[in-house]
């Protein structure tokens, strides 16, 4: 049986994995899925700088500071790009370490009295969400659900406003840009919202997980449909799934509820990639192999083609000739005739090979393509 | 230059534009008056600035110096008199949406913001895929059409925006006969109906038969005026410097 604490935990768990998996189809999208990574660290920055002001670990306003260190972390990213020394990823990874590194300086210097954990910055405790409570509306629940389903909420409702501006500016941002549709405006807003998402989720499931949350998930979607709107719905089912599934998973093995949530959505994808419908590894290699035994076939038929109604045909439009004219083995020859003759593109005659009509046509289609 | 009170009339005055990335000009003192009415090619050899212009024009870059009036004002205030098509290569085709759903982005800049499409502008983008011949593939994803079907949904995509100015970055960039034949017949039936465009063109032995006007370009604007008096020898020599002598090789052929 589960009891309601279970349930709670499941709760704040599956609402911090659809928060988190919305934003993260744009970042997927825009190619930017690092960038997550980045936020999700930075956002400390953001939280320390902000507790030197307020000097209240509680306070609301701490999630403006994380939303801002997370613009400022896309606005470093970038004016270092502009100087055309170094690519994105190094960009990147010479932002966020830095600035995590310095709120890590802080709390390690300042505030080692008080309860910022850095274990806690990477893994989160989803285990304690129930403990920590609050009554809001007359219902009495854990802070996690009010503070995700809040956050949650502000994202559907932002995608839901600007579901047009955000799909335009991601397809194609100078179209995006010459309507009018600033995309730097759009681009910034998102990554606000990304920021806040973080600094709401990583505090009950960690940095790793709202990674794993936001890009998974997504990336699976992307390779399930190829329309936006279900790859919003998708993302946030696998997101949800992995979360509820990762908290089984945990206490079946008794290990780290987060660890468990963010390899569920890794399990999710790699599932994606192999047996997406059309996109998947499986899909491909099927594809690929189709298309390869019907070029075969085409070629097989073209060369009938040149050398029917010659003089040489008797020798050459023999399956015995096709193996050493085609450089075919023995094997692959006769199951390409096989097929050939199965698709009633040619008929055997006492060891020769002639062509249907609808085997010339197919040949002749061959050769004009 | 113009007086002031003809510029409301003029689709596109470019004075004195200077564009440079750093301190390297891309752009370099262009005067460029596009008339009303006109179907322009932009052509000039590689690097010579011609997206550039068009991304100029359109307020993707800033000028170091100079400006661009759109019908006498500038750009900004005249966004809905303009359309225009990208390079192909400049959007990632794998994005999960299909051929109906980017013609109706066109229709987006009418819209504004927070405003969703409705029926009638699904109506309008089906219209307009029609007229480039692209009917039957509203519903297919966009990373599964050819490279010349995806310029004829770029194109239908202008043309639900129902501009006065369409300007074109290289169009006819690697596209089929059948894709080459609709974008022709759209630029003639723009061209009937008053509307201006300017086309960035990469080949010369067609501009005389596809355009009236032409700009040949090369950091500096050569030249610009009618085809008949503008695309000579002697100009395109001038643009295209010492490799012009096998271009024209070429344009006798």
């Amino acid at each position: 049986m589960i009891n309601q604490a279970q349930i709670e935990i499941m709760l704040v768990a599956s609402l911090v994995a659809a928060a988190c998996a919305l934003p993260g189809v744009f970042l997927v999208l825009r190619r930017v899925a690092l960038m997550s990574d980045a936020i999700s660290h930075t956002v400390l920055f953001g939280i320390v700088i902000g507790f030197l002001f307020v000097r209240d670990i509680h306070s609301p306003w701490l999630i403006l500071f994380a939303a801002a260190a997370g613009v400022l972390t896309v606005s470093l990213t970038e004016l270092l790009l502009r100087t055309r020394r170094m690519g994105e990823d190094a960009a990147i990874g010479l932002v966020f370490p830095a600035l995590f590194s310095i709120a890590v300086i802080i709390i390690t210097r300042d505030f080692s009295s008080i309860h910022i954990d850095t274990d806690a910055v990477l893994l989160g405790e989803l285990a304690f969400a129930p403990f920590n409570r609050a009554v809001f509306l007359g219902a009495n629940l854990p802070k996690g659900v009010w503070i995700m389903g809040a956050i949650l909420l502000i994202n559907l409702v932002l995608l839901i406003l600007f579901y047009k501006e955000l799909k335009l500016a991601t397809f194609d941002s100078a179209l995006a840009a010459a309507l009018g549709f600033s995309p730097a405006l759009i681009h910034y807003g998102l990554m606000a919202s990304v920021s806040v998402t973080a600094v709401g989720a990583f505090d009950h499931v960690g940095s790793i997980l709202v990674i794993a949350l936001m890009i998974a998930p997504s990336a699976a979607a992307y390779l399930l449909t190829d329309r936006l709107s279900r790859m919003l719905v998708i993302s946030v089912v696998i997101a949800v799934a992995s979360a509820i599934g990762g908290y089984y998973a945990a206490r079946l093995l008794n290990v780290n509820i987060s660890g468990a949530m963010a390899s569920i959505t890794g399990v999710f994808f790699v599932a994606a990639l192999i047996f997406a419908p059309e996109r998947g590894l499986l899909a491909r290699a099927i594809q690929r192999r189709r298309r390869s035994l019907r070029f075969a076939e085409e070629m097989l038929l073209v060369h009938l083609n040149r050398h029917e109604n010659t003089a040489d045909a008797a020798t050459e439009n023999t399956l015995h000739h096709l193996v050493d004219e085609l450089n075919w083995t023995p094997t692959f020859a006769q199951s390409t005739v096989q097929r050939a003759s199965q698709h009633g593109f040619l008929q055997r005659q006492n060891g020769s090979l002639n062509l249907t009509d609808s085997g010339r046509q197919v040949a002749q289609r061959a050769l004009s393509r | 230059m113009i007086k002031d009170k003809d510029l409301t009339q003029t689709p596109i005055a470019v004075e004195d534009l200077t564009v440079a990335y750093r301190d390297e000009p891309v752009l370099w003192d262009v005067d460029v008056t596009v008339p009303e009415g006109t179907l322009m090619a932009i052509v000039g050899p590689n690097g010579a600035g011609k997206s550039t212009l068009i991304k100029t024009i359109l307020g993707l870059m800033k000028p170091s110096a100079g400006r661009v009036l759109v019908y006498g004002k500038p750009y900004p205030q005249q966004r809905h008199l303009v359309a225009y098509v990208p390079q192909r290569g400049s959007v990632d085709w794998d994005f999960p949406t299909n051929a109906l759903d980017v013609v109706i982005m066109g229709r987006y800049g009418h819209l504004g913001w927070i405003r969703r499409p409705g029926s009638s502008d699904r109506a309008l983008a089906l219209e307009s895929l029609r007229k480039v011949g692209m009917e039957a593939f509203a519903e297919r994803q966009i990373s599964q059409l050819s490279g010349g079907q995806q310029q004829r949904v770029f194109l239908a995509r202008a043309l639900v925006q129902n501009a006065q100015i369409y300007l074109m970055d290289e169009p006819f960039q690697g596209v089929d006969a059948t894709t080459e034949k609709a974008i022709i017949d759209v630029l003639r039936t723009l061209k009937s109906e008053g509307r201006t465009v300017v086309v960035v063109h990469h080949d010369l032995e067609t501009v005389p038969e596809y355009f009236d006007h032409v700009l040949l370009l090369n950091v500096r604007a050569i030249a610009s005026g009618e085809v008949s008096t503008t695309f000579t020898p002697e100009n395109l020599r001038l643009a295209y410097g010492g490799r012009m002598d096998l271009l024209l090789d070429g344009a006798r052929r």
